[in-house]
């Protein structure tokens, strides 16, 4: 499916979804609640079959924290971009998609000790790189006294 | 904590735990895999990472574009070349500068020369991993011959820093496609010793034929790229499905292997090196004239929006993820690299082995540390 279509075929599963036609990928913003089961269908019906994550990325947006998925279909050949975000920087809470693709089991762990982005149904959410010490570095308010990284 | 003791099974109880790492040579790095034994039967592995952890991301938030290229170098230290040229064609891609053939020829052979050099190394230490110390005298030698091509050219030897925004830093060498030719030549009539050395040896055989099996299912929806995947039939080739600076000029088979077992990731390797040697010896002769690099602004800044590259390194696809806000430093950079992605696969292929099963596997998925940790 080119561009197009594909706007079509997610606007057929849902028609309340965000969809904008990147310069390079179609973008599609999905409220949290939505997106296990767009998820879902984006891996099984057969005219899309997403069936490859290729990646998971956590993102601190200043007010908000999001997650962005990268999907591509090895059958087809086309990918499509998941946004989805959340304003609660106290507990901010997504579905995890690890059942439906092996490989996020990996990035959101990763996302959760960078971002401290809590994954539920996640097998085995723990801190990978870092210890339970240290705060969130890759959020924007993260401030480190001892190294530098600020600007 | 009485709790826990209570809740173990009779059948864990007799599991002997491990600890292989941070400081073990076939790890090749500072991973430390927790291994639950049974006898000699590995039962689960547990990878622990973030022993150099550097915060590469974080970094890459405070500084411009031009300097993080420099930080790619340092992630999957054998590939840093084509790591390189991610961040380059993603700023270039970025900011629509149309690049000339010659950049992009020049940077498609020295691509290659790294994959091979990445897989000479990978090649050494596989077969020192299995017992065979000559491989590592051979696979070096001849690595070295291409490090010094990567010297006279480039500066560096293996954390080139070659490519910059708008193209390469200085021109090829006079020497460069003499040596090149020579250095096919001479590789072309040494890679079947490889064979002789390795493949065809019985012990080989035995300890990687039917070992760690992963299946086509599985080594999509875990993600597995590079020859690790394409052993297992996954078609993840970059430079066939997204092809970018002058892959799409030539002709080059997809090396695709079914089994998925340790001793096709083996061949997988062995066969990308000679394609490698068909793509340079292409593009060798027919290196266009014209600039080696475009003039770029001294600042460089990126538009608003979100920029996604993919390459293929040597192990498998990075994907360079940059969401800009119109600064000279980005907003915020995403690395997927390949190794994070194949080390997650460790655990579901080694179970049911034994422990020297372990080395081999982990030896056939060419970790690098760096690159994980980032």
């Amino acid at each position: 499916m080119d561009k197009i279509q594909l706007g079509e075929f997610i606007k057929s599963i849902d028609q309340d979804l965000e969809i904008e036609e990147g310069k390079q990928y179609v973008e599609v913003t999905v409220p949290p609640l939505k997106l296990y089961l767009l998820a879902k269908q984006l891996r099984d019906k057969k005219e899309a079959q997403f069936d490859f994550l290729f990646c998971l990325s956590g993102v601190d947006y200043g007010q908000d924290l999001g997650v962005v998925y990268h999907l591509r279909s090895t059958i087809y050949d086309h990918t499509i971009v998941l946004k989805t975000r959340t304003s609660d920087r106290e507990h901010p809470q997504f579905d995890s998609v690890s059942d439906i693709w092996k490989t996020a089991d990996f990035h959101e762990r990763e996302a959760f000790d960078l971002l401290g982005i809590r994954f539920t149904n996640h097998p085995d959410l723990r801190r990978l790189f870092l210890d339970s010490s240290w705060g969130y570095p890759l959020r924007k308010d993260y401030v480190d006294d001892i190294n530098i990284v600020t600007k | 904590m009485e709790e826990e003791v209570k809740n173990i099974t009779p059948d864990e109880r007799q599991e002997y735990v491990i600890n292989m790492g941070p400081q073990h040579p076939s790890t090749h790095g500072v991973l430390r895999l927790v291994v639950s034994l049974k006898g000699e039967i590995v039962k689960n592995i547990e990878p622990h990472i973030g022993y150099i952890h550097r915060g590469i991301e974080k970094m890459c938030e405070s500084i411009t574009y031009p300097q993080i290229i420099h930080l790619t170098d340092r992630m999957d230290y054998l590939s840093a070349h084509i790591n390189n040229e991610a961040v380059c064609l993603n700023v270039e891609k970025a900011l629509e500068v149309d690049i000339p053939d010659r950049i992009k020829v020049i940077r498609t052979i020295m691509s290659e020369l790294t994959r091979i050099q990445s897989h000479q190394l990978w090649w050494a230490s596989f077969g020192m991993d299995l017992g065979g110390l000559t491989c590592f005298f051979y696979g070096l030698r001849d690595r070295e011959k291409i490090l010094d091509i990567f010297e006279e050219t480039c500066g560096g030897r293996m954390l080139v820093s070659y490519n910059c925004p708008g193209g390469v830093m200085y021109d090829i060498h006079p020497n460069f496609q003499k040596r090149v030719k020579d250095f096919i030549k001479y590789f072309r009539k040494i890679l079947p010793e490889y064979d002789q050395l390795l493949s065809g040896n019985v012990i080989f055989h035995e300890r990687s034929k039917g070992i760690g099996k992963l299946s086509l299912e599985d080594a999509i929806s875990y993600g597995v790229t590079g020859p690790t995947g394409r052993a297992s039939g996954f078609s993840c080739d970059v430079r066939k499905h997204e092809p970018y600076s002058a892959y799409d000029r030539i002709t080059f088979k997809e090396i695709l292997h079914t089994e998925g077992d340790t001793y096709s990731r083996y061949i997988a390797r062995i066969d990308e090196m000679w394609e490698s040697m068909n793509i340079i010896e292409q593009l060798i002769d027919n290196i266009p004239e014209g600039p080696f690099a475009v003039k770029m602004k001294p600042i460089i800044k990126l538009p608003e929006g979100e920029y996604y590259q993919r390459v293929e390194t040597a192990r498998g696809e990075l994907g360079v993820y940059i969401i800009s806000d119109g600064n000279k430093n980005p907003y915020r950079v995403k690395f997927r690299s390949p190794n994070f992605v194949n080390l997650s696969v460790f655990n579901h292929i080694v179970k049911g082995f034994k422990i020297a099963d372990l080395v081999a596997i982990g030896g056939s998925l060419d970790l690098v540390i760096p690159d994980i940790d980032r």
